[in-house]
């Protein structure tokens, strides 16, 4: 046991006075969660848009005045002629233009049809397709209200609610993630490289003499890493209760547990990788290119599993931070229990023990 | 039959496929000697060391390092030797002090017994001034004097040195070997390879690999008197060439 403390303390040392691996251990997590829940954003707020009223009475204006009050939108041109709408887009001032057709209002009462045309710059498609979905609710929101008062025909109005994440914010998407990234970051990748690194320097072979087995060295120098991907999962759920205001319905107990079981997973893929590498540099990379880049394209973080092709979904399978998106996502939103999320823990333990499995058979082969 | 050899290894072979890195050797270090294993790159010295060490399981034959056996006894060898590297591995970013804590403690010495140690240590190499400072900064003979020391810490039977000199200037070999002397003098037997051949005068005894197989094996004295040369570098190059 005084050993063991003894190697940790080591451990730490080397964490401490190597400035990188600090940065990347508690600066990447704060800066990532903060980039990702502010600046990369899907929602719709305060996008410029521009007015062609060919109609210019109390109908068009009054929903223009609606959609200028709502915080999604923000008026900042009007014209005048259809040939100015191509111009307007060019300049790159505006993502939509909103154009009412002549006597709008007239049509709307004599008729009870009259349209308005909703151009989107489609060049960010899920911009443009998000900003007519808002403007459409409006528009439908606006002819409601009016029909509240004359008490005309039938209406089928279709509703659709969004469940768990009601308000669309993407940055509930973006938690689980970030967090599954984060974890495998300084899991995987900072153990690999720092067992590497003893490779390099030849103290691997000196602890290898010495009477410490093997496994104790190995355990020695993982569990510094257990402890501080644990506070890094600690900044992260906090950062997104009191930064974001993203809830966490299920319990937190569970969460931790489970944070506990994917770190140890990452963990086990960083000794396998330190058992295939023999330089920190093939560590790094191996890690980067083989660990960072499917965590982030193909778990689901940031494309949805069921849009992929059928070969890249069959691959998704075997990507951990899959499984534990789909955790942290089931108790962070939905509030779900243990019993919902057996199957993904259950994955996640079985794949551990694989790479602890392999880790071991290599590690001795090399001994040989 | 009792006796005071320290190694004794028989028939001993280590086949990386096909390959006999090292062929069926034969040999025994008595204890307090210092026996020099010199042979060219590729040779078989590291391999054959490494099975000595524990660390690498022989193919065949038999040896016994401090009376345990390298098959099934490795863990008691472990703790009755101690080995520095070509590499004079210490870590870098941690301070003389830090260093020898940290090896003082994976050979489970008490906190009191590494404090002495230490303060013996740094009197002796003369690094009162360095205690608190990295690694990284001290230069390479340091480094060197350091390690060894550090490999002497548990005061071990045996100390295995792989070349423990490379890189270093011939002043500082000359301190290096002073040490190793007073290291025998005080009992510990001492298993250096080196491919300086004039630091294979300094040895007791010198036994010569090559392809694996140990061509020679006495004092440089008599080795010199059988091949009829003046120096050991000599007596190699005409070994190695056949």
């Amino acid at each position: 046991m005084k050993r063991f403390v003894g190697f940790v303390r080591k451990e730490f040392y080397h964490i401490y006075r190597d400035k990188r691996s600090l940065f990347i251990l508690f600066g990447m997590p704060i800066v990532q969660i903060l980039l990702f829940g502010f600046a990369i954003s899907n929602e719709i707020n305060n996008v410029d848009i521009a007015i062609l009223d060919q109609a210019n009475d109390v109908t068009s204006k009054e929903i223009i005045n609606k959609i200028a009050a709502s915080k999604h939108f923000s008026v900042v041109d009007v014209i005048h002629q259809e040939s100015s709408i191509e111009n307007i887009f060019k300049k790159g001032k505006v993502k939509a233009v909103l154009q009412f057709e002549n006597n709008f209002g007239n049509n709307l009462v004599k008729e009870n049809n009259a349209s308005v045309q909703i151009l989107t710059d489609a060049t960010d498609p899920n911009m443009a397709s998000a900003i007519s979905n808002y403007i459409a609710s409006i528009l439908q929101n606006y002819q409601q209200e009016s029909n509240k008062n004359v008490s005309i025909d039938y209406q089928i109005v279709a509703r659709s609610r969004m469940v768990y994440n009601s308000e669309l914010k993407s940055v509930y998407m973006f938690v689980p993630g970030v967090m599954t990234v984060i974890l495998m970051l300084v899991s995987a990748m900072m153990t690999s490289i720092s067992i590497t690194r003893e490779k390099e320097q030849g103290t691997m072979e000196i602890l290898l003499v010495s009477p410490l087995k093997p496994f104790q060295v190995i355990i020695g120098k993982v569990f510094p890493y257990i402890f501080l991907s644990v506070i890094n999962a600690i900044i992260i759920v906090l950062l997104s209760i009191f930064v974001f205001n993203v809830p966490v319905e299920g319990s937190i107990f569970l969460l931790a547990i489970e944070s506990v079981l994917f770190i140890i997973t990452s963990l086990a893929l960083g000794i396998l990788i330190s058992t295939i590498s023999a330089t920190q540099q093939t560590a790094m990379m191996i890690s980067l290119m083989g660990l960072m880049l499917p965590t982030i394209l193909l778990s689901g973080f940031i494309f949805p599993i069921s849009s992929m092709p059928v070969p890249l979904q069959v691959i998704s399978n075997i990507i951990p931070a899959k499984w534990f998106i789909i955790i942290v996502k089931g108790i962070m939103l939905k509030g779900i229990g243990i019993g919902y999320i057996l199957k993904e823990t259950l994955i996640l333990f079985i794949m551990t023990l694989l790479f602890i499995g392999i880790s071991v058979k290599k590690y001795k082969i090399r001994l040989e | 039959m009792m006796n005071n050899n320290v190694i004794q290894v028989e028939n001993l072979s280590k086949l990386f496929g096909d390959f006999a890195a090292v062929d069926t050797i034969s040999f025994h270090v008595k204890a307090g000697e210092i026996f020099g294993f010199l042979g060219a790159n590729g040779a078989g010295k590291t391999t054959a060391m490494k099975m000595l060490i524990g660390i690498l399981s022989p193919t065949s034959g038999t040896a016994t390092v401090a009376g345990f056996d390298v098959y099934k006894e490795a863990e008691n060898i472990k703790k009755n030797i101690g080995y520095m590297s070509q590499k004079f591995a210490l870590y870098d970013d941690l301070t003389v002090k830090e260093n020898i804590t940290f090896f003082g403690g994976i050979y489970g010495l008490t906190k009191k017994q590494i404090d002495q140690k230490r303060c013996e240590l740094v009197e002796e190499l003369g690094l009162q001034e360095v205690t608190n400072s990295l690694v990284a900064s001290l230069p390479l003979g340091w480094k060197q004097k350091l390690a060894f020391s550090v490999s002497l810490l548990h005061e071990p039977k045996i100390v295995f040195l792989d070349e423990p000199t490379g890189g270093v200037d011939p002043i500082t070999r000359r301190q290096f070997w002073e040490m190793i002397y007073k290291a025998a003098h005080q009992g510990t037997t001492i298993f250096v390879t080196t491919h300086y051949m004039d630091e294979a005068e300094y040895c007791d005894r010198v036994s010569i690999m090559v392809n694996g197989k140990i061509e020679a094996l006495d004092t440089p004295k008599k080795l010199k008197e059988n091949y009829n040369t003046n120096t050991m570098n000599d007596v190699f190059l005409k070994l190695a060439r056949g």
